[in-house]
């Protein structure tokens, strides 16, 4: 196995990472939203995750773009196997993305009280469900060449604990990330009802967890064998501490680093995972085996690159606005800065742009060879915003 | 078996199901895309023309458009997800055999979402929070990776009507070479600029029609003339430059593609000065009852009335692809088209020539049409392709009967599907009865002042 054909590996494993980090607290926070008929909690709940949810589900997208290019067959042989619970998931993501933006259009919680019941329900059945599809890849059901049990692959002792794991550990993220937010725009009522859960879950999920060993001692020997020695143990015993760490930190009402202890606790386990589950991605078939061309796989790597180039800054700005509570309150209005450009006469505009629809016309239809047909869609192209700036009436004076 | 695959082949039942399955799909994200596409221009140039102007009804428009735009693009990015899924869930041969080959353009299409939905948060959530100057900015990432996503999705489109950038030794894929098979391909172009333009066509009348209903139900306040008149200008210039468009891929297509050429108008002979005929019903090699114009396929299709196309006949019957479905899609695609072009035309006249907008009901009427009418149009445009390209998954090289999964119970999956989607749609309509009539304040602390209809 070359590093080129791991690489694109870890950037899977580093998109499920953070995926399981922040959408898994975005999703946490419907456990909330079910339990509590508090008008101020659920809007909190909103609130909290407005800015950020559609960011936070990309990094879904971007596991499983990578992972197709990259290991297509792995892919694949997932997708073989393991179809039902992927496809509960999809039907979850839908729910919960249209009760969100129906939600976005209603007058805020306790307007439509399904729309919130539909969110809080898909927001706990779908991570049970992408839970499950890693226990049943994690607990070695599902058969490189596809053709596993429909059924046993994710309906299985090893597949349950990871989906509860999975919900325990959002609604944990969920609960410490809501109390952290309230605490930033003074919320003291909310700040502590969210503390309070998030202790219980804490707690919860640390009980799943380390109770869990011993399910996944007793189904899958070798992924148990993986978590207790070596780098799969070290992964273990970093995610304990860190765990222990952040409850600490929740308890002495230190909420901000506690979210980012929290975060890496939940990291920590799906590190170990991988770990464990080395050197093979699914039983008997290694990176090497499944990894795509070097062409390919070098391609991805660029395309990665570049794209974290710009998406990580981008992350950074929105993330630093929401911490540091640039998006929650508004400033003073201000007079609008633009000055008045000079105006084109709209009549002058609307003929340049007649002239480059006809011109382009008789290029695209009949121009010989694909240059002048190139120039002549680009011409027609240019016809369209020239016309609609030409077309649309001057702003009057009345409605300055 | 036939083809190839990195997996066993298996037998599936339900090949149509999982195939019409893939297309509801795809048909309740596409318009989505279009919006995605077209309205953060749209509301970008309502907040540039108020900061320039100091127009407050602009200023509104762009403030409640946003609140739609961000709506709109969380289901957009819902239905996106459930269409990777699919690629995996419906057709893992497709998937797990060129993956390495066609990826790469989704993964960089991942991307571009994502800085989308960093922005959109940032935009959205950024009104009064950021100096107006950046706020605007923030809008303009909006705006292009709206863009460079489509343009990676309709790259593997192209890919997969014009396959190349690989080869096959063995009945395995090698040679693989992503870069050019995606950005090399000649035949993404048009697909891609027919794309870009229906986005503003579909979005444009979409709006359009919202408050043309508005205005005949006699609300002419200056907000619903605003706000009829930026979605309809743009869909205005945007439908005449999109017949010319058609017309490039239509011959895109007569060079590429000769079967689907011959699918689209039901010709089933090879016919010198072949014609064209408007409506009726292929069966037996020929179109029943349709409306025939002399020489029309072969002018349009080789600029030549005594040009040869190629009829049905002359290929193997197990590569053509059901002819009736995609020439209907095509005809409803064209009909449309250029209907909408029409009314357009009719706008932009009375604008430049009368210097105001139209004032007849009927225009307004026919306004209303086009906004279902465009959103059909798009649906049955790539109906005519996707279908078209049929009996192939990758034109030429796999057929979707090789790629589809072996799994049981696609009808219980499908009838799932078509569930959920018809309750989201209830929902949605239901919530927009509500909120036309009760609009949402503009800012957290304003009570709606001013009817506005969305």
């Amino acid at each position: 196995m070359t590093f080129l054909q791991l690489l694109p590996l870890l950037f899977v494993l580093a998109g499920l990472i953070l995926y399981t980090v922040l959408a898994g607290a975005d999703l946490g926070t419907g456990a909330w939203q079910l339990s509590t008929r508090d008008h101020g909690l659920r809007s909190r709940v909103y609130d909290s995750i407005g800015p950020v949810w559609e960011a936070n589900h990309v990094w879904l997208i971007f596991v499983l773009t990578v992972l197709w290019t990259a290991y297509p067959s792995v892919f694949a042989a997932v997708c073989i196997t393991l179809v039902v619970p992927l496809f509960l998931a999809a039907v979850g993501l839908i729910l919960r993305g249209t009760a969100y933006a129906l939600h976005g259009a209603s007058n805020g919680p306790d307007d439509h009280r399904e729309i919130d019941a539909v969110f809080g329900l898909s927001s706990v059945f779908t991570p049970f469900a992408l839970g499950a599809v890693v226990g049943g890849i994690a607990s070695g059901r599902v058969p490189p060449g596809g053709g596993g049990d429909q059924w046993t692959s994710w309906l299985n002792p090893t597949s349950i604990l990871v989906g509860v794991l999975a919900v325990v550990l959002g609604a944990y993220l969920a609960a410490v990330q809501l109390a952290a937010d309230a605490v930033r725009i003074g919320d003291d009522v909310a700040a502590a009802a969210f503390r309070r859960r998030a202790l219980a879950s804490g707690v919860l999920a640390g009980a799943v967890a380390v109770g869990g060993l011993v399910v996944v001692h007793a189904d899958a020997p070798r992924l148990f064998h993986g978590l207790t020695h070596g780098a799969g143990l070290a992964c273990v015993i970093v995610s304990v501490l860190l765990g222990l760490l952040a409850l600490g930190l929740v308890w002495r009402r230190r909420l901000d680093p506690a979210r980012f202890a929290a975060g890496a606790a939940v990291a920590a386990i799906v590190a170990g995972w991988a770990v464990a589950q080395r050197p093979d991605v699914l039983p008997g078939l290694t990176v090497a085996e499944a990894a795509a061309p070097t062409s390919t796989l070098v391609a991805v790597v660029v395309a990665v690159v570049a794209g974290g180039i710009i998406v990580f800054p981008s992350l950074g700005l929105l993330f630093g606005l929401v911490l540091g509570g640039r998006l929650d309150r508004p400033r003073p209005a201000e007079p609008a800065a633009i000055p008045a450009g000079r105006r084109v006469r709209a009549g002058l505009l609307g003929r340049v742009a007649l002239a480059c629809f006809v011109a382009g016309a008789g290029l695209t239809v009949f121009g010989p060879g694909p240059a002048l047909l190139a120039v002549g869609i680009v011409l027609v192209l240019a016809a369209a915003p020239l016309g609609f700036l030409a077309a649309l009436p001057a702003v009057p004076e009345e409605s300055r | 078996m036939g083809g190839i695959t990195a997996l066993a082949a298996v037998d599936q039942h339900y090949l149509d199901q999982a195939r019409q399955m893939q297309a509801l799909s795809f048909a309740v994200h596409i318009p989505l895309v279009c919006f995605g596409m077209a309205f953060p221009v749209l509301v970008l140039f309502c907040e540039w023309t108020a900061l320039r102007t100091g127009s407050e009804v602009h200023l509104t428009l762009a403030r409640r458009w946003s609140r739609v735009l961000v709506a709109l693009f969380a289901v957009g990015v819902v239905t996106g997800t459930i269409l990777s899924f699919e690629m995996g869930l419906l057709w893992p041969h497709f998937t797990g055999t060129f993956g390495s080959v066609f990826g790469l353009g989704f993964a960089i299409e991942g991307f571009s979402f994502f800085v989308e939905a960093i922005f959109i948060g940032i935009y959205v959530y950024g009104w009064d929070r950021l100096s107006p100057r950046w706020h605007l900015a923030s809008g303009i990432p909006i705006a292009i990776t709206g863009v460079t996503g489509s343009f990676m999705v309709i790259a593997v489109n192209g890919w997969m009507n014009h396959p190349q950038g690989f080869r096959i030794v063995d009945g395995r894929v090698t040679d693989v070479r992503p870069v050019h098979a995606l950005f090399a391909n000649t035949f993404m172009w048009h697909e891609f600029v027919h794309m870009y333009l229906a986005s503003f066509i579909v979005a444009g009348f979409a709006l359009a029609a919202c408050y043309a209903v508005a205005l005949l139900r006699g609300n002419t306040s200056r907000y619903v003339q605003v706000a009829l008149t930026i979605p309809l200008t743009a869909a205005a210039v945007a439908a005449p430059v999109q017949v010319l468009v058609g017309d490039w891929a239509a011959r895109t297509v007569a060079e590429r593609q000769p079967v689907k050429l011959a699918a689209l108008e039901g010709l089933g002979q090879t016919t010198t000065g072949a014609p064209v005929h408007v409506g009726g019903w292929y069966s037996d090699g020929e179109v029943h009852f349709g409306l025939p114009i002399p020489r029309l396929l072969s002018i349009l299709a080789a600029h030549d009335p005594n040009a040869t196309i190629r009829g049905l006949s002359s290929f193997p019957a197990d590569v053509l692809p059901p002819v009736n479905v995609v020439r209907l899609a095509f005809q409803t695609m064209v009909g449309l088209g250029l209907a909408m072009a029409l009314l357009a035309v009719c706008y932009l006249w009375v604008r430049f020539r009368r210097g105001r907008a139209p004032r007849s009901p009927w225009f307004y009427r026919a306004v209303v049409l086009a906004g279902p009418a465009a959103v059909v149009a798009l649906i049955a445009g790539w109906v005519t392709t996707e279908v078209g390209r049929q009996p192939w998954v990758v034109y030429g090289v796999m057929r979707t009967a090789d790629a589809v999964t072996g799994a049981s119970g696609i009808p219980v999956g499908y009838g799932v599907l078509v569930l959920v989607y018809a309750g989201c749609a209830a929902a949605v309509w239901w919530i927009l009865r509500r909120l036309a009539g009760k609009p949402f304040p503009d800012r957290p602390s304003e009570v709606p002042e001013e009817v506005g209809t969305t």
